[in-house]
């Protein structure tokens, strides 16, 4: 038992240098912009840039627009399986599946060549539709994630007790799913919304092929033309995806532990 | 009598839920699930079907077998080559590594801070991939990466001069190692945290030397997760485009890259081809999880 102990020392360190060297290097090229003394130069001049707080908006509202998107579709689909088409769970799971199957950038192949300005649905004809197709894509991508969330949720709670409750009530669908379900599976919601938020936000394969001004194509564009200001970058964007899974961290801690009566 | 109804009621209560029986009744039924299946024929399984078709016709519309037969052209097969090297050696990598690391933590007897802390982080890392990824190891390994640097100053070893190059297979392969070790971590601490206590202790009551104990009850217990999530890591490289266009730009020709050359500008001169490299590469996604899927039965089986 002494020597497994100890060969777990060394497999932890060597996972530690190995994820941290890169981290602090980043932070220590990050620093050198200013010549013979460390400085925060390259944040200044990165966060300083219209464009950085342009594209980052957009990709925060991208990411807003696709958390309600991914909402919307799943949590009717996730609660109506549990509740009255079991027998639906394999498929859905199954299509749920399907992106992490399907690479991202073929999904956005398909999207250009079908929803093209020449097609019945010609989604990237305007900009808007543009912009709506990528909300679109994102949903797509976070489909797994926020499926995997929802249904994990669903899971702690008794489905069928609270709707026959609510419906004996006299409360119709709608109030049963914003005012019951959802409120009682809202931290496994935010929590795959923090999960979808880290996901889209860097997001440069669907976002460059649609010609959006988003984070990911202005973070890769950065880095093909400064020297720096991308070591800053990819800390700011280490720090953002660290905040979103502290947020999912700290959550979990008010998520109930288990299900009354499990479904 | 009222005993046997009883209970007969009950049995039906059981089997046929009000549920089924409503569903019959009512199409409505479906209009709770129709949202996320319009959603998903829309935009999921439509626009890959477009691109699978694509794959098998020519400009005229009709059927062929030239577009696929095109994909032996040297340039492409090179660059499916390369990616599916990436991706297993990733995988791999990732995976072993991923696995060393899941099981000195769960089983190795360190503190349960270093615990928490490795989960929190590879939750972290799983997610850190993309641009800033490649931004990172730029920093580290790149010409003038601290790494690369101190390597050089203090124990005098020029990597660069030594044939490492940050743009080549191994430069792509150990920096997507950073998101594929913690994914695996992720995946598979459940896996070994659900071994038993008793298991090992039933195991070296039986007589059973801890080598024994590994390769007769832990080995196969984890092995569909750890499978799995092997195939998984190498569906997630062999897609992944962002850190090697970041890294690389298009000096490193993997299919994801060509790829996105053929949808930006068709460089291929043939729009047909772009579709077949998209059809070749959900066939190989997708092949890996039929392995997966398979592997897995299998495994449960004996499981069971």
């Amino acid at each position: 038992m002494k020597s497994g102990r100890f060969w777990a020392w060394i497999v932890f360190a060597l996972g530690a240098a190995y994820f941290f060297i890169p981290l602090i290097a980043t932070v220590e090229f990050s620093m050198r912009m200013r010549r013979g003394a460390y400085s925060f130069d390259a944040y200044q001049v990165v966060l300083g840039d219209p464009r950085f707080q342009a594209t980052f908006i957009y990709s925060v509202v991208a990411a807003i627009f696709t958390i309600v998107l991914g909402v919307l579709v799943v949590v009717p689909a996730a609660y109506w399986i549990r509740l009255r088409l079991p027998q639906l769970r394999p498929v859905v799971e199954f299509i749920t599946l399907l992106p992490l199957v399907i690479p991202a950038i073929v999904i956005v192949f398909g999207y250009i060549r079908m929803y093209g300005s020449n097609s019945p649905l010609p989604f990237l004809a305007s900009e808007t539709g543009a912009n709506a197709l990528l909300v679109i894509g994102y949903a797509t991508l976070a489909l797994p994630y926020m499926y995997r969330a929802v249904d994990t949720g669903l899971r702690t709670i008794d489905v069928r007790t609270l709707t026959e409750a609510a419906q004996i009530l006299g409360a119709g669908w709608g109030t049963i799913i914003t005012r019951v379900i959802l409120p009682n599976v809202l931290i496994a919601v935010l929590s795959g919304a923090f999960l979808t938020f880290a996901i889209v936000i860097g997001e440069f394969t669907m976002a460059s092929l649609l010609n959006r001004p988003a984070f990911g194509p202005y973070l890769q564009n950065v880095g093909a033309n400064r020297a720096y200001e991308p070591a800053a970058l990819a800390i700011i964007a280490f720090a953002i995806t660290w905040g979103c899974m502290s947020l999912i961290q700290i959550l979990s801690r008010f998520a109930p532990r288990s299900a009354n009566r499990p479904n | 009598m009222t005993d046997i109804s009883l209970s007969d009621h009950a049995v039906a209560g059981k089997t046929a839920p009000p549920a089924d029986a409503r569903s019959m009744r009512l199409p409505t039924q479906w209009l709770g699930v129709a949202p996320f299946f319009i959603f998903a024929i829309m935009f999921l399984i439509l626009p890959t079907l477009y691109l699978m078709l694509g794959a098998f016709r020519n400009d005229a519309g009709e059927f062929t077998f030239e577009n696929i037969a095109a994909l032996a052209q040297p340039s492409i097969v090179a660059a499916y080559w390369i990616s599916i090297k990436v991706s297993l050696a990733s995988s791999l990598i990732g995976a072993f590594a991923g696995l060393a690391i899941a099981i000195a933590i769960v089983r190795g007897g360190l503190p349960e801070w270093i615990r928490s802390a490795t989960l929190t982080f590879s939750g972290v890392a799983s997610n850190f991939a993309g641009v800033p990824l490649a931004f990172a190891f730029l920093a580290t390994l790149g010409r003038l990466g601290l790494a690369t640097v101190l390597l050089n100053v203090l124990v005098g070893f020029n990597i660069y001069a030594h044939g490492f190059n940050i743009l080549s297979f191994w430069g792509l392969t150990l920096t997507y190692v950073y998101f594929q070790i913690p994914l695996m971590v992720v995946i598979i601490v459940p896996a070994i945290d659900g071994l038993k206590k008793e298991w090992g202790e039933a195991a070296a009551t039986l007589g059973a030397t801890q080598a024994q104990f590994w390769r007769m009850v832990v080995i196969p217990v984890i092995w569909p997760s750890f499978l799995g999530t092997v195939i998984l890591l190498f569906a997630n490289a062999f897609g992944a485009i962002a850190t090697a266009y970041a890294l690389t730009g298009s000096s490193l020709n993997i299919v994801p890259i060509l790829l996105y050359a053929q949808i930006r500008g068709d460089v291929l001169h043939n729009a047909h081809l772009g579709y077949a490299i998209a059809f070749g590469m959900i066939v190989i996604t997708g092949l890996a999880n039929v392995f997966y899927i398979w592997f897995r039965t299998r495994s449960e089986r004996w499981l069971k």
